[in-house]
């Protein structure tokens, strides 16, 4: 029966200390947190390391979840901000072994090189700015524009824009492609 | 365009992989276990999250260390010159409980709903929630999570207690409840791995029983030392906001009278502040008066003070978008922004997420250039752009003029990617700066990834402060202060004597001040330590004085007691007496003046200040006004609120109706 109850329910149950409920919950999401974790990684073990995370560290969270946000909107956020931390984790980390400036040429290099390996379109979703990638990552979730916003703390216009400005660039790298 | 993105949308899912089963399982298993483990820490934390509310407030404390040498007094006047260490305990914000929304409005974030709207609709949401803050590290690191979430509201408690200790510790000889906690304790918990000290602990306050009425026969002298802490205030504040009335041990009175900015005259002599005694009838009692004793500490020449080049370095990473981070420090910047010079320079340099020089040095004349880059500052993404330290230096440094003084304000949530990452290197480096001219302040903004020992190895280094700001007055109070310069501690070790005359009055009662009560012979002992003040600082005194023969005497003369000795048909009520160090220095100087019995009626601050007083001991729920109702109280403070440029006044109706409500 549990299956058919709500994921508020569920979260609600689950803040409350109800095992059963979290192990539902996590069984029923996991999935979703790992699409969008990839989306906004672009690369599928960084994705996994991701999940990792927001998952051991879900339990601490949930445990102040009011409900005063749909739990999928609150997840999201969740994903979001952990893959932020991520990215700035990583970025300290490097700097710290070396000066930023052949950080930044080994990023780039590590990065061409992985992204010969993958599509088009994951190339081109990499070449995004990440506020960019973030936004299309949530829309291409089915997420609205409206909770995409709700999600990243902007306005519903700023996702807006974004979305066009991602398009055009997509678009713009598609037809260099072509072209 | 459409069918485009849905093409991209198709194509993006068959894009993303299935998740990987076997990593699926381990890291599900691995979160159930420590949901298990956090239900089992979970019982003897909760105390703290449900009855802790106390321990909550503090938690909203705010610390604030500054230490100036000898060339910081630069935007003060030359003569301010100091060590100083000084703790600012101000606007106490749970970002945890329920509130109700108009909580929220008290609390001053809101206070710009008209323009920040979508903020505050936001800003009610983040306080409910638990801000999806830094997730742990992947593998054995993530464990940590659980433990540490249950503690994030306890070490700024437990830091900003410590750091009253040490700064505040006027009285040493007392058993003073909130300066008990350990200081250690903010060392334990920085670990991450200890639990939250017993709730008992974090909710000591620095009671003491109320000042007893005092025969000025017997003991004609009252000793005490300055305080300017407002702390009481904001745990007042929070309570009420929160629909329950303060407990009473939370409550000091003269640090709910000091929260205040009052207009006291402003020092002419020698001195660096300028005491302003009346006496002007008691409100609550027909038949006592009250001294009512304003000091106003020294304000730096701030009309003289030489143009600023200011330059925002700010972090716009995206942990920045929550409401009480990067769209609270746009609405402080606006504010500070306000009280710049037209002369006045600003620019702003970003780093992370967006980067580079996003407004060049801009005239504070043309504010509406400076709102617009204000407002187009967005958070999102964490690209470092280049080393944003050194280029705001740069900036600051192509601002720099003869006679100018150059300030970089760091904001950030704790994210200190600028770009220097060895902190000593770090530290050299702005120290390098201060001595060319340039000075750095940091501003903390949002909890859970402030990195504290860095931002005050940052400011003091960089000859500035490091403030945490957690609302919107706070931020007014700070980067006002920081323009104004009134940060700087003008004297140190600020001791009172009042010695009343017998002939002339028979009771008195010091109203608030008991844990800051000295021995009589403390007051002449430079040794023994006292409160600090800072510039343009305030603070007022006010005893209740019952005059011979007034009915209201409550000690009936003793038989066998000597009569008084008629001192002197003087007129004088008593005579005020205070010392104070000047910063450095370790001898004290004496100010003295007799206090005339002409009664007066009082200004409108020196009665709002006795409505505050009478606040105070309404919410301490003692017999000192007899039947002085709420009613009253709110009429006084109503009437005395004057200009209020800022509602603090307002507001402090507001509780005070709140506080009727409750008290019923």
């Amino acid at each position: 029966m549990r299956m058919k109850t709500s994921d508020d329910a569920l979260a609600r149950a689950a803040a409350a200390g109800d095992a059963e409920a979290f192990s539902s919950l996590l069984h029923r999401h996991y999935d979703r947190i790992f699409r969008l974790a990839f989306r906004v990684t672009g690369v599928a073990s960084d994705a996994e390391d991701l999940t990792q995370d927001i998952c051991a560290a879900l339990p601490a969270k949930l445990s102040a979840f009011r409900a005063e946000a749909q739990f999928t909107t609150w997840l999201y956020r969740i994903v979001m901000n952990a893959a932020h931390d991520r990215r700035r984790r990583h970025a300290s980390h490097a700097k710290a072994a070396k000066g930023w400036g052949e950080v930044e040429v080994a990023r780039r290099a590590e990065a061409t090189e992985a992204a010969e390996a993958l599509d088009w379109l994951t190339r081109a979703m990499r070449a995004l700015p990440n506020d960019l990638r973030d936004t299309v990552a949530l829309v291409l979730d089915d997420v609205t524009h409206a909770e995409a916003a709700e999600i990243l703390g902007l306005s519903e216009g700023t996702v807006s824009w974004r979305m066009s400005e991602a398009k055009k660039r997509l678009r713009a790298m598609k037809e260099a492609e072509h072209g | 365009m459409a069918d485009d993105f849905d093409d991209l949308m198709a194509a993006f899912d068959a894009a993303t992989p299935e998740p990987d089963a076997v990593r699926k399982r381990k890291a599900i298993a691995l979160a159930e276990e420590i949901f298990a483990r956090h239900q089992g820490s979970r019982d003897g934390v909760r105390q703290t999250h449900q009855n802790g509310r106390m321990s909550r407030l503090l938690s909203g404390v705010s610390t604030m260390y500054m230490t100036l040498t000898s060339r910081a007094g630069l935007t003060a006047s030359t003569a301010l010159v100091a060590v100083g260490l000084i703790a600012i305990l101000p606007d106490f914000r749970t970002p945890q409980t329920d509130f109700a929304p108009d909580v929220t409005i008290l609390d001053g974030v809101a206070q710009n709903a008209d323009t920040e709207g979508q903020t505050m609709g936001r800003l009610e949401e983040r306080t409910a929630e638990p801000s999806p803050g830094p997730i742990g590290t992947t593998d054995g690191e993530s464990a940590d999570a659980s433990a540490l979430a249950p503690l994030l509201d306890a070490p700024v408690a437990a830091e900003s207690m410590a750091t009253s200790e040490s700064v505040l510790g006027g009285v040493q000889d007392r058993p003073l409840g909130i300066l008990q906690v350990s200081p250690r304790m903010r060392l334990d918990l920085q670990d991450d791995a200890v639990l939250v000290a017993p709730e008992s602990d974090t909710e000591a306050f620095a009671a003491a029983p109320e000042n007893t009425l005092k025969v000025v026969a017997e003991d004609p002298v009252s000793t005490f030392s300055i305080d300017v802490d407002t702390a009481s205030y904001g745990i007042v504040r929070s309570s009420l906001s929160v629909g329950r009335l303060p407990p009473r041990d939370a409550v000091r009175v003269e640090e709910i009278v000091n929260y205040f900015p009052y207009a006291y005259p402003t020092p002419q002599g020698p001195h660096p502040f300028q005491p302003t005694l009346s006496v002007v009838p008691t409100p609550w009692n027909d038949g006592t008066q009250l001294v009512h004793i304003g000091i106003q500490g020294e304000m730096p020449a701030v009309e003289d003070r030489p143009p600023l080049n200011l330059v925002f370095l700010i972090d716009t990473s995206g942990s920045m978008q929550d409401a009480n981070k990067l769209p609270l420090l746009k609405q402080s910047f606006r504010l500070m922004l306000s009280e710049l010079r037209p002369d006045d320079e600003v620019s702003i340099v970003t780093y992370a997420g967006s980067s580079g020089q996003v407004l060049e040095p801009t005239r504070a004349a043309e504010q509406s250039t400076i709102l617009d880059a204000l407002d187009r500052l967005e958070a999102g993404g964490s690209t470092a752009g280049e080393a944003g330290l050194s280029q705001a230096y740069r900036v600051a440094e192509s601002m720099a003029a003869e006679g100018e003084v150059s300030r970089v304000i760091l904001a950030t949530d704790g994210d200190f990617n600028v770009g220097l990452s060895d902190p000593e290197a770090l530290k050299d480096f702005i120290a390098e700066k201060r001595d060319s001219g340039t000075y750095l302040s940091v501003l903390g903004f949002g909890r859970g990834n402030l990195d504290d020992a860095t931002m005050q190895a940052l400011a003091q280094n960089g000859n500035g402060q490091a403030a945490y700001i957690d609302t919107l007055s706070e931020a007014r109070k700070v980067l006002v202060d920081q323009l104004t310069g009134a940060l700087f501690p003008i004297a140190n070790d600020v001791k009172i004597q009042v010695e009343f005359n017998p002939a002339v009055i028979a009771e008195y009662r010091l109203i608030g001040y008991e844990t800051r009560a000295l021995a009589r012979e403390d007051f002449n002992n430079d040794r023994v330590d006292a409160g600090d003040i800072g510039a343009g600082h305030r603070v007022t005194a006010i005893y209740e004085v019952t005059p011979v023969g007034s009915d209201a005497i409550r000690n009936g003369p003793l038989r066998y007691g000597d009569a008084p000795a008629l001192a002197s048909e003087t007129g004088e009520l008593g005579y005020f007496k205070l010392r104070y160090k000047a910063p450095g220095q370790s001898e004290s100087v004496l100010i003295e003046t007799p206090i005339a019995r002409a009664a007066t009626d009082g200004t409108e601050d020196v009665r709002f200040s006795i409505a505050m007083a009478g606040f105070g001991e309404l919410l301490r729920g003692g017999t000192a006004l007899g039947n002085w109702s709420w009613g009253e109280a709110i009429e006084l403070a109503t009437g005395a609120r004057g200009d209020d440029p800022f509602g603090y006044r307002a507001e402090a109706v507001t509780l005070m109706r709140l506080a009727e409500a409750l008290d019923r």
